[in-house]
């Protein structure tokens, strides 16, 4: 990144230097979700740092700001909230992340524990499960040949893995999935999916909350497993159900995104499902590249802790700053022909999980999902046709699809 | 300018440049190594970027973090006494000539 020495004139009555370039794009709208590409192109070439009138925020679209606002965390800080919502000035609708929302030191003591119970070596045992659970799913879905990818594939595969992995009880599932697309809306800005999410939202929090209690967790899981962790002093009591929250928040509903973005790109580019067929090891490259290329979670915001000189452009203090993480992982600065999904891309460096401290906790559990149900796929499926309508859903964060009817057929 | 050499499971031996203060994860990942992964690109979070460092070099790493050490175990490949991940390896003048031996998987 480069930082040049020039100092902004600043207006008083806002104290947004002049020369940041103004846009009036609103990244919240369903202009905005049909249709990113073009608005985030606009986004990047507009500036290495933007300002949006519509809400009153910095952005940054560009692959070297997002990676350098997400890697000096004590600058941009994450505990005001990484929503629109500034948490020094206003209530958070939920009580806060102890994690996610959280700045070191606090954060270095909940991280860890997390980056613990989901760490590489708690992986190990999982993956001959999820392999079977996902060849399963391949082959009844081989065998009902027509089907809608969104519910009976980016859904059902990871609601078939993770909750259990999780320890959850059976009953009360369906709570989880609006609770998850309810956390996403409400980082947006207090439009009509937030405020309808919110309005919604008692029953699904009850749900939550309930589930993150021990006694409600089977043994083994990851749920009982943060639970031990406050047994051994590393957390306290109290904390435990707030990082079991994270995973209800977070653990499922990015890995059905994630999941459906893979589908659906193998679904519109048949050269790289047969690269796919032929070598089905490439089915974790195949994930990561769908992440970067679609980018489920697409923005985050922080909040600036001083006044701090970004590229050249002067931020005070206290303000909020989008990262256009999708926009990011198409900057053709960082990236060769961003816009082609490329099964044999060199991935490392995408945003889609984040980069640095808060870089998503759970990536090992979404990348195993996504390999192996793509890797069933690579070795049974021969064929994947759309035969209807693709619609798009709606949320504040997430970037995914409603439905997506295909046709499959044995390889 | 140190530069450094990857020796692939197969004993092809690859030397690259790297520039001063980069890791050394980053700099095969910027050269395209195969066999340095990095899916976390640098955050410590996979175990991704495990080398075994030639018997040489080793004493003359820093020593390894908790963290690293915790990851490590974690490693797709067999964990040796000379298992380090790469992204926590700076590199500088002092580790001009590292050897660094690539595992046979990294997932």
């Amino acid at each position: 990144m480069s930082a040049t020495s020039r100092t902004d004139s600043v207006t008083p009555e806002h104290g947004v230097p002049a020369s940041v370039p103004h846009l009036g794009v609103d990244p919240f709208s369903t202009e905005f979700f049909e249709e990113p590409h073009p608005i985030h192109e606009a986004l990047r070439e507009a500036g290495p740092v933007v300002w949006l009138d519509k809400w009153g925020v910095y952005g940054v679209a560009r692959y070297a700001e997002v990676h350098a606002v997400l890697n000096d965390p004590m600058t941009f800080c994450s505990s005001r909230g990484v929503g629109l919502s500034d948490f020094a000035k206003e209530k958070a609708w939920r009580p806060q992340s102890i994690i996610l929302e959280a700045d070191p030191p606090a954060h270095t003591r909940t991280r860890t524990v997390l980056n613990q119970v989901l760490s590489a070596t708690a992986m190990k045992p999982l993956r001959s499960h999820f392999t079977a659970l996902a060849e399963a799913k391949a082959d009844e879905l081989l065998a009902r040949g027509s089907f809608d990818a969104i519910t009976d594939l980016a859904e059902a595969y990871p609601l078939s893995v993770f909750p259990d992995a999780l320890g959850l009880k059976q009953e009360g599932r369906e709570n989880l999935l609006p609770y998850a697309s309810l956390v996403f809306n409400a980082f947006g800005p207090p439009n009509q999916l937030r405020q309808d999410a919110i309005e919604r939202s008692a029953p699904h929090q009850a749900y939550v909350a309930e589930q993150c209690q021990r006694e409600n967790l089977a043994p083994g899981g990851f749920g009982a497993c943060i639970h031990a962790r406050a047994d051994a002093g590393d957390i306290t009591h109290e904390e435990a159900p707030l990082l079991v929250r994270s995973l209800l928040s977070a653990g499922l509903d990015t890995t059905v995104y994630g999941i459906g973005a893979a589908v659906y790109c193998l679904a519109r580019f048949p050269d790289q499902l047969a690269k796919l067929r032929s070598d089905p090891t490439l089915a974790r490259n195949a994930f990561e590249e769908a992440i970067r290329f679609e980018s489920p979670v697409q923005t985050f915001f922080r909040t600036t802790t001083r006044e701090v000189e970004l590229s050249g452009y002067r931020i005070g203090e206290g303000e909020k700053v989008l990262m256009f993480l999708g926009a990011a992982n198409r900057d053709p600065r960082r990236w060769e022909n961003p816009d082609s999904y490329d099964i044999t891309r060199r991935t490392t460096g995408h945003v889609g999980f984040g980069s640095g401290i808060h870089m998503c906790v759970g990536q090992l559990v979404a990348r195993l999902e996504g390999e192996v149900m793509l890797a069933a796929i690579a070795r049974k499926v021969g064929k994947i046709e759309i035969t209807g309508p693709v619609k798009r859903r709606y949320n504040n964060t997430l970037r995914g699809l409603e439905s997506l009817p295909i046709t499959i057929s044995p390889a | 300018m140190p530069s450094i050499t990857f020796v692939h499971p197969d004993g092809r031996a690859q030397r690259i440049d790297a520039s001063n203060g980069e890791s050394a994860m980053q700099a095969a990942t910027r050269q395209d190594v195969n066999g340095i992964l990095a899916e976390c690109g640098g955050s410590a979070m996979c175990a991704t970027c495990h080398v075994y460092v030639d018997e040489d070099w080793l004493a003359r790493l820093p020593a390894m973090g908790d963290d690293e050490d915790a990851l490590l175990d974690g490693a797709a490949a067999e964990r040796q006494a000379n298992s380090r991940l790469s992204c926590q390896i700076q590199l500088g003048a002092d580790l001009d000539g590292l050897v660094l031996r690539l595992p046979d998987r990294q997932t």
